[in-house]
């Protein structure tokens, strides 16, 4: 087998060593209890310890052979504009009410795509948003203001 | 004649207007998942699962089915019309369909596909209505420690089937176990992780797991690299099989079913194997191997059979056992959950008429599918010229739009972004995310049934390996570890993977 590294299979290791340990630690501050009755901080320490130990196995794995040979490309504008659209939605859907945020969550996301055309993107955001109110709002009687609170209704 | 009893009980469940409706419903947006890439059932199911919340349970759970096998169907059209597969185990269809295609025979491709996959839907739906009554009578059985076992041998084969580094596979199931722990304890009632957020006492929400990891993380992936697909679709015309292709299709199709309904009951993409083992059998046996890989028949009828009767077999372990076998039957057991029905043996006593509305409509379903497929087939490959920039935002949109209706609360769609976020950095590194999920589901009934069985033991381990029907699932469960892990067997599988690929 050829000895090469990969960095994503490191990172994938690093992970998991960090969410399980973290699990771990965290589960000592709750009562272990005895094998009789368990208390609610064994069974997290045990998966937690599993997790972190298969995340090392992971690490030196990819020290040695690894299996991914390259991260790839990272396409940083969809993901900063996709979660900023996301959080936006979260953040003003009660406020604002259903159509101004899907419309603004929808035009947002659009520009994750480097080929987007401003026409299209108004298109889009558009047939969207009167989709999404006849689906959800008029359809399915989802209880959410077409109009929210901050708009002065 | 209880069978038929059943049956005709089911029947009457099933061909209520509602259901019927959401049955279509169910099957309709199944195809459509199935036929447009970069969205899958699994998403679609999680994005809808809110929605169904104030359905009959019964309405629910038949549409999210439909949703299921309808992506079976709706991905081999994509995989013979333009040599995309929609769905993983459509990826062997592509093979002798495409080429098809190319021959100008698309039609009869198509419907030797839809042919093979109601008479496959057919026959495997009988096979679950044998034979789920007499398994979930074995499960009510099982003890706690028993149950502990059968949880643990489920997702460690879920593993052994999947394709990539097993490690991995296990490390994102445990990960799917620690998710699992947050929110309440369930015999102390002490909070676990929550950092003071009260949404979190109830638990991460599944559906917010299920849409971050394969809605928007699939997005993130897919925006990597934005090319024009080049769109060459075949015309379809000549739906109908020549005398000579109907002799053909006939053994595939049964031996497809076989297949298929058996490898469908092993949990993690049994319907995946099951095509390519029907591709192999059918390669090896016939008398024109050299046809094969160039338009051969039966590599489509085979396989198309193959993973349509997965498709609904994979229905048992859940029905008889409350162990979803694919991240779909994950998001099912929390669809039981919401509505208050503990998934397992007890379905079948407690809400028969459930059990067997749920099997009729999958047959029902099965003849919307071929209605829906074949007449219909120009709208679909219409749909394919619907470009991504439109898809993806509607994604994002009803993502949402969907996970925020689960309790009106903002916190459910910040969940989706970390979910997101998290599932396209493990995505990257070679991890697949469907364990996670089944490691999710799966890991608080691990929990509880480890500290149950523990209690009635006195505090005593053993129990796992005194009561036979444990210590035999343990045993399996090492087996399964041990191909799983071996290098030499993972060779071999890679060689059944990657066979004519």
């Amino acid at each position: 087998m050829k000895h090469r590294r990969s960095f994503p299979d490191v990172l994938a290791g690093v992970v998991f060593v960090l969410i399980g340990g973290a699990f771990a630690a965290g589960s000592l501050g709750y009562e272990l209890g005895t094998p009789l009755r368990m208390g609610p901080g064994a069974f997290p320490l045990l998966a937690g310890a599993v997790v972190a130990a298969l995340g090392l196995a992971i690490v030196v794995k990819g020290l040695v052979a690894g299996e991914v040979a390259a991260f790839g490309p990272v396409p940083w504008r969809a993901i900063a504009v996709i979660v900023l659209a996301l959080l936006f939605f979260g953040f003003t859907v009660r406020g604002l009410g259903f159509v101004p945020a899907s419309a603004v969550t929808a035009l947002l996301t659009t520009l994750a795509s480097t080929r987007v055309r401003p026409l299209m993107a108004v298109a889009v955001t558009a047939g969207l948003t009167v989709a999404g109110t006849l689906i959800f709002v008029v359809g399915l009687q989802l209880r959410i203001p077409l109009v929210g609170p901050w708009l002065g209704f | 004649m209880e069978l038929l009893d059943n049956l005709a009980l089911g029947f009457s469940t099933a061909l209520l207007v509602q259901n019927v409706l959401y049955c279509f419903v169910g099957v309709l947006l199944g195809t459509a998942v199935g036929v447009l890439p970069g969205i899958g059932p699994t998403a679609t199911v999680a994005m809808l699962l809110p929605i169904t919340f104030s359905f009959e349970p019964v309405t629910a759970l038949i549409m999210l089915a439909g949703i299921y096998y309808g992506a079976q169907y709706g991905g081999s059209t994509t995989a013979i019309l333009i040599n995309l597969p929609g769905e993983s185990s459509a990826a062997v269809t592509a093979l002798d369909g495409h080429e098809m295609a190319r021959q100008g025979r698309a039609g009869v491709a198509l419907a030797t596909a839809a042919v093979g996959s109601f008479v496959a839907g057919t026959i495997a739906t009988v096979v679950l209505a044998v034979a789920a009554p007499p398994l979930a009578r074995v499960a009510l059985q099982f003890g706690a420690a028993d149950y502990f076992s059968l949880v643990l041998l489920g997702l460690i084969v879920s593993i052994a089937l999947a394709r990539g580094s097993a490690l991995k596979a296990l490390a994102m199931i445990g990960l799917g176990v620690l998710l699992g722990t947050v929110g309440q304890d369930i015999y102390t009632g002490t909070p676990r992780f929550v950092f003071e957020q009260r949404e979190l006492y109830g638990g991460i929400d599944f559906v917010s797991v299920a849409v971050g990891m394969f809605g928007v993380a699939e997005i993130l992936r897919n925006l990597e690299n934005e090319r024009t697909r080049t769109m060459v679709v075949s015309r379809v015309k000549n739906l109908w099989p020549t005398p000579e292709d109907r002799r053909r299709i006939v053994g595939p199709i049964l031996r497809g079913t076989g297949l298929g309904a058996a490898l469908g009951v092993l949990p993690g993409g049994g319907h995946v194997l099951a095509s390519f083992t029907s591709y192999a059998v059918e390669k090896r046996i016939s008398k024109r191997r050299q046809e094969f890989g160039h338009g051969a028949i039966e590599g489509v009828a085979g396989p198309e059979s193959a993973n349509n009767a997965a498709a609904q077999t994979s229905f048992i372990p859940l029905l008889t056992l409350g162990l979803p076998a694919h991240p779909v039957m994950a998001l099912m057991v929390g669809a039981f959950i919401v509505h208050g029905i503990t998934p397992g043996p007890n379905v079948l006593t407690d809400e028969p008429e459930l059990f067997w509305g749920l099997i009729a409509s999958m047959w029902i379903g099965n003849v919307l599918l071929v209605l829906l497929n074949l007449p219909l087939i120009g709208i679909w490959v219409r749909m394919l010229h619907i470009p991504y920039q439109v898809l993806f935002p509607m994604i994002i949109l009803f993502a949402a739009i969907g996970t925020y209706s689960l309790s009106f609360n903002a916190f459910d769609v910040y969940a989706i972004v970390f979910f997101g976020l998290l599932g396209y950095v493990l995505i990257k590194c070679g991890c697949e995310p469907a364990p996670l999920l089944l490691g999710f589901v799966l890991g608080p009934l691990l929990e509880e049934n480890l500290r149950r069985a523990l209690i009635i033991s006195r505090g005593d381990a053993t129990v796992f390996l005194t009561r036979p029907i444990s210590a035999v699932l343990l045993l399996l469960t090492v087996a399964a570890l041990v191909v799983a892990v071996l290098p030499a067997i993972r060779r071999r599988r890679e060689v059944v993977f990657s066979e004519d690929e």
